[in-house]
Formats: C-alpha cells, sequence, structure tokens
C-alpha cells in the first residue's frame, strides 16, 4: 500500500506542475499505479535506499532516480535500479 | 525488489484482488533549471514523525491519511516511526532513518553542489492507506499546494 500512497501522492503533485521522482519497491503495483516517475530498487520492505549506515549505496540509488527526474523521455518513465 | 511473495498470504489475496488508484497526472511536469539550481524537497510514506507531533493513527479504518511536516533543520537521528504495515520492516530505519527519510543524503548532496538547495519543510505520511480517496483529495493537494507555495522545483518520494 506504500507504492501505491507514494504513486498516488506522486501524481497530485505533478498534476500541480511539480516534477517528481519515487523509489518504489514493488513493481508490479506501481505499474498499475503508473506514476510519472519511478525508479525500481531490489530491496525488501522498509529498505528502500538499500542498507542502513551505507553511504554509498543510498549516494547511488538517489543518483540513479535523479537521472530519470532530469531525463527528456517521455513520461511515464519506470526504471529498474541495477546494484553493482 | 521486494516480491509478492513477501507479503502474508492475507496481503497477497489483497494485492491481486484490489483494485489500485491512478491519479490523472498528463502531461506531467519538466525540471524548469537544472537539479544544481534547483529546490528540493522529500515525501517519505514510512510514517517518520517528530517526537512531539501525534503519532500516525494506526486504528483508523482505511489508513491514516493525515501528513506531518518536518523541517529541515531536523536530526533525522531523533525521528520516530508509527507505522501500520506489518510488512514493513523497521530494524534497518531504526538503525539509520536514512533508509527511509534520506535526508542526510540530500544534505551532502547540496553541499557538494549537485541540488540547488533544500525547501525549509518535508513531508510524512504513513503510506499503509487501504482507502486512498481522501489521500487524492484532501492530504495529497494540500500537501502539493504548500510545495507551490515554497516554490519547490522537485519532489523526492520514498516509500517504505
Amino acid at each position: 500500500m506504500c507504492n501505491q500512497s507514494v504513486g498516488l501522492i506522486a501524481g497530485v503533485i505533478e498534476k500541480a506542475g511539480i516534477a517528481t521522482i519515487g523509489l518504489s519497491l514493488l513493481r508490479m503495483v506501481t505499474e498499475r499505479v503508473r506514476p510519472p516517475r519511478a525508479l525500481f530498487v531490489p530491496y525488501p520492505f522498509g529498505y528502500p535506499l538499500g542498507k542502513p549506515n551505507d553511504a554509498r549505496l543510498q549516494h547511488r540509488i538517489i543518483r540513479a532516480a535523479l537521472n530519470l527526474l532530469e531525463s527528456a523521455e517521455e513520461l511515464p518513465i519506470l526504471q529498474n535500479f541495477v546494484a553493482e | 525488489m521486494a516480491r509478492l511473495e513477501d507479503l502474508t498470504l492475507t496481503h497477497r489475496l489483497f494485492v491481486a484482488n484490489y483494485p489500485f488508484r491512478k491519479v490523472d497526472w498528463a502531461p506531467g511536469a519538466r525540471l524548469a533549471k537544472p537539479l544544481a539550481k534547483s529546490k528540493l524537497a522529500l515525501i517519505s510514506s514510512a510514517g517518520v514523525h517528530l517526537p512531539g507531533q501525534n503519532p500516525f493513527d494506526l486504528g483508523f479504518r482505511g489508513g491514516d491519511f493525515s501528513f506531518r511536516v518536518i523541517p529541515n533543520t531536523f536530526d533525522v537521528r531523533r525521528l520516530k516511526i508509527s507505522q501500520r504495515s506489518s510488512d514493513f520492516d523497521q530494524t534497518g530505519a531504526r538503525l539509520d532513518a536514512n533508509l527511509v527519510f534520506p535526508l542526510d543524503r540530500f544534505r551532502e548532496l547540496v553541499e557538494r553542489g549537485e541540488i540547488g538547495e533544500l525547501n525549509h519543510r518535508h513531508y510524512s505520511f504513513m503510506g499503509s492507506i487501504s482507502a486512498p480517496g481522501k489521500l487524492i483529495s484532501h492530504s495529497a493537494p494540500r500537501v502539493a499546494e504548500m510545495l507551490r507555495k515554497d516554490e519547490v522545483d522537485a519532489a523526492f518520494l520514498v516509500p517504505a
């Protein structure tokens, strides 16, 4: 439900004219909610930024998500985060 | 990625039959300036809140659709979590709240000049909402309005 909520909030904010990017932990749910931009991360519920106290990994995930925010591709942009 | 199999059987059956909602956001918004000059705000659905704020109402039918404002200057180590979802394992987030609310990482991005600035406030929801009507009609638009008022350029959303 968290992934639906994030997708819906993103949609409402985007509609108000502000660009959004969201992480997603459950592709199946996010594909159905279809927010403007989402990065699917390969981690369990409760771990959207990967690992606790791993700033390097957290930065990689954020960077990958920000790349989608900057992308000029047609919306929606729904992509996988590729872990090393 | 979390898989459907990671959910309890009850939740899996629920998700399989659940009529997921959509918001018509077309045509979408684009960043009007480079990230290095943009103002960003964080939005979490992990149920984080300040020690002095009311926790989310975990007994609210359909899910508590309210939100909490998290000041940009707040120390993430002091954040509390109230979350209804039994699928959300809070072990990691209790060790490092940046796992669900990565404010320290975004401060580092500002220091490095990759992001222009962070808004003076961020937003927190408790994402376990099975009846999201009021989320769509009330609380999310209220947050969108506050983001516009603050002239935020982009929102970064994190589920849990």
